[in-house]
């Protein structure tokens, strides 16, 4: 079998663009600060020339992409992974040499940021995960998410306990993802309307009881207590990774053990197998015994839970409070990182993260100003997903049976 | 036997369904109501001293509410001019314009069995083509108005084409790339809004200039009411859309596409000609809905050009059942609920957003009828019966 050319030709393209850059990169030198206050050790500052720190990604990024024509074309081979990475990084460094010559960069900063924009990315995308793979298309990750934010808010301002707060942001979650799940199980509503349909109704809901109940009662319902910061010993003292990582939130730390528990049930136990199962081939899965209904509202469901304590970041996690449509597209944006991730935990998490990064580093070239405009990184994640299902980037194929009503005969 | 048999068939049948769909939301819509109403809370309070309280408080906060919106929507006794006691109704088609017509979009694309959830980006970009015409340019009115139409249809099929495009040559799942597409439109037209391309000389905020008067589509009431030409569009478009799907070889093509992909393939019909066809068609009738916009009702370009049409015409395709009578009917409705919530805030203190609740459970409902038979025991149909 032929090799296909998509991966060499779409590498050739990113070289042309990183080409392209290299002119245009003005100011003369790139600072890169890599080290906090708490570190183990001190690190100097880095001092790049910017241009020429550029010119030498940009070569590294043709010899990788001639490479991987030479693959493709003489020896019918795959490009290794390991060097679309690289490739990855080069572009993505040079794209921020391009940003930031002439200005410090601070890296822990800009990661650390990243990581707070992706942690509802990610909880969404372990919800759209569970309910993907059993065969559950899950438009309504937003919802869920809302909902968790919106629950949150009011019962961590009454009872004053963030613990409680994201129990019942994980309750709403359920709660949603069971309407989901009614809909397209029970009653065999197209899923896609209904995750459409169900988002209008959260936003609508928590809008109205917004307007009605929490803005005349700001300080009982509308004044939640905030994470605090747990900062890991030692390990928070690693530099870059120390900061970023491990001295963060609660949530934060529940999200690391929510991507590695999704991953090993969905691939690792016999739930997940059956899961998997029942979202390749309800039918075949019947036959040999599994409940397919159960398993379908369970994933589902349990899905909800995740995306519900992801939402409860926005109020409990970042802003303070509840705001109209907070979410503000983050449950699109998390179902992009799945479709981008393939629909693995792991890779979604990754993508997100990604789409985190491109989302925050908006914010930081604002202040350093920048050559390129806020809208073209917001829009990264958008793109990259487009790009990832046409299928540029190797075959993005979802669970076979998504979107498919079970019908028991 | 024969009068109970007819009334059996009356409400078994689907007819019924949408009716009681609303109804049901218009109940659940009236529980929140009373439920969020000052009134309400301070007299359930003593409850069990004086229950008739909670009982007239909750009467008279539904009631006020639904009577504010039905003021607002419709017909406005108490206004003190004629003009006004009419002008909610035409408040009311002002709003079911651009959302019956991207409505027809998305409900050709349904019925071709095509998701296009992509409503809200073709908007934006019939909008975006249509105000590029009406604000680089002065030409005579009947060649200006007719071109910045035609470039807010072009708009949309082009940014709704390249889905389908996408679809027939890739095999990019609709759902994902329109929903994506959605938010790429939103911020290019941020993005050119802050650039000379449309921002206004002067401005700092993301807003055009007025388009030329050229090119604005008339007043069809005169100054005093907001209804405009688009209006006009939109119902030929009813027919058209009736006429392409029933009635034209093409329309059976889209059909046969979404009815069987394969029977159709079978049939001679070319698939993915016939993807990008639909995707085109469906996104031009909602770049016209933005050229309404644009050219009627707002007369410049902003941000929130869009509102939320894309997403009411998902509804509103559902709603009409993707059948072009039925989607004029359900964007008629979703505009009256739109225009009299405005009512109902400022006279009721009900706030908007109770619509999008009730517009989502009449869709819940009526995309269930099985929801729908068991709230109001309806009986069954017969062929589920048997």
């Amino acid at each position: 079998m032929k090799q296909s050319k998509k991966t060499p030709i779409a590498l050739a393209i990113l070289t042309f663009l990183t080409a392209l850059i290299v002119p245009a990169v003005a100011g003369d030198d790139i600072e890169i600060q890599i080290a906090t206050k708490t570190d183990l050790f001190p690190i100097p500052n880095l001092l790049f020339p910017a241009q020429g720190f550029v010119i030498f990604l940009a070569v590294v990024m043709v010899a990788i992409a001639v490479w991987s024509f030479y693959l493709t074309l003489s020896k019918n081979q795959k490009t290794p992974l390991l060097a679309t990475v690289f490739f990855g990084i080069a572009f993505v460094s040079s794209v921020l040499v391009w940003l930031f010559a002439g200005a410090t960069m601070t890296i822990t900063t800009l990661l650390a940021g990243s990581l707070a924009l992706a942690v509802p990315l990610i909880f969404g995308s372990m919800s759209g995960a569970l309910s993907e793979r059993v065969g559950i298309i899950n438009i309504a990750i937003e919802g869920q998410l809302l909902a968790g934010a919106f629950t949150s808010a009011v019962v961590a301002s009454i009872t004053d306990s963030v613990i409680l707060g994201i129990i019942a942001a994980m309750l709403a979650g359920v709660l949603v993802a069971s309407l989901l799940a009614v809909f397209s199980i029970k009653y065999l509503v197209d899923q896609i309307i209904t995750g459409v349909v169900v988002n209008v109704l959260i936003i609508g809901l928590t809008s109205f009881l917004f307007s009605t109940l929490l803005a005349d009662n700001i300080t009982v319902l509308n004044q939640p207590p905030r994470f605090e910061r747990i900062s890991i010993p030692v390990l928070g003292q690693i530099p870059i990774l120390g900061p970023v990582l491990f001295n963060q939130t609660l949530i934060v730390y529940l999200m690391y053990v929510a991507v590695i528990a999704v991953f090993l049930a969905l691939f690792k136990t016999k739930w997940g197998l059956r899961v998997r199962s029942v979202g390749e081939y309800p039918k075949a899965s019947d036959t040999v015994g599994i409940k397919v209904f159960r398993t379908r509202y369970m994933s589902v469901m349990i899905g909800g839970a995740f995306a519900g304590l992801g939402g409860s970041f926005f109020t409990l996690g970042q802003v303070g409070a509840f705001g109209k449509e907070m979410t503000n597209g983050a449950g699109y944006i998390a179902l992009a990182a799945l479709i981008f991730g393939r629909w693995n935990p792991i890779y979604a998490a990754m993508a997100a993260l990604l789409f985190g990064f491109a989302q925050n580093l908006q914010y930081a070239v604002q202040i350093v100003g920048s050559p390129l405009p806020s809208e073209f990184l917001l829009m990264l994640p958008y793109v990259l997903t487009v790009i990832a299902v046409a299928g540029l980037v190797g075959k993005v194929r979802g669970p076979a049976a998504a979107g498919k009503p079970y019908i028991k005969s | 036997m024969n009068q109970q048999r007819l009334i059996r068939e009356i409400f078994s049948g689907n007819a019924v369904i949408p009716i009681f769909a609303v109804l049901a939301s218009f109940v659940f819509g009236g529980i929140l109501i009373a439920f969020a109403n000052e009134d309400v809370q301070e007299a359930s309070g003593y409850f069990f001293a004086r229950p008739m309280d909670t009982v007239t408080a909750v009467l008279n906060s539904v009631f006020g509410a639904y009577d504010a919106l039905f003021r607002g929507s419709i017909f406005n006794y108490q206004a003190a001019t004629p003009q006004a006691m009419i002008k909610p109704i035409t408040e009311t088609l002002a709003f079911a314009t651009p959302i019956t017509l991207a409505g027809l979009g998305l409900a050709v694309g349904f019925r071709s069995g095509l998701f296009n959830i992509g409503g809200q980006g073709q908007i934006i970009f019939g909008a975006m083509f249509a105000g590029y015409v009406g604000l680089s340019f002065e030409a005579p009115f009947l060649i200006h108005m007719p071109m910045a139409v035609i470039a807010g249809l072009i708009g949309g099929a082009l940014w709704g084409g390249l889905v389908g495009l996408l679809k027939a040559t890739t095999g990019a799942n609709e759902v994902v790339v329109t929903i994506m597409f959605n938010y790429i439109a939103l911020l290019l037209l941020t993005y050119l809004l802050k650039t000379p391309v449309f921002q206004a000389p002067n401005q700092v905020n993301p807003i055009s200039s007025p388009v030329a008067e050229s090119s604005r589509l008339p007043a069809i009431l005169g100054d005093g009411f907001r209804l405009h030409f688009g209006l006009i569009i939109m119902l030929a478009m009813v027919f058209v859309v009736w006429w392409l799907l029933y009635r034209s070889s093409i329309g059976f093509q889209f059909r046969a596409l979404g009815f069987n992909p394969n029977a159709a393939r079978t049939a001679g019909v070319n698939i993915p000609l016939t993807y990008v066809l639909v995707m085109a068609v469906s996104g031009s009738l909602a770049g016209l809905a933005g050229a309404s916009q644009v050219l009627g009702a707002d007369k410049q370009l902003t941000v929130g050009i869009s509102a939320t049409f894309g997403i009411d015409a998902i509804t509103v395709a559902l709603l009409g059942r993707n059948n072009p009578f039925g989607v004029l009917a359900a964007g008629i409705l979703f505009g009256g609920l739109r225009s009299g919530a405005v009512l109902m805030q400022a006279n009721q203190g009900v706030p908007v957003d109770i619509v999008l609740v009730v517009q989502s459970t009449i869709v819940l409902f009526i995309a269930a009828p099985p929801l729908v038979r068991a709230l109001f025991r309806l009986p069954k149909p017969k062929a589920v019966q048997a």
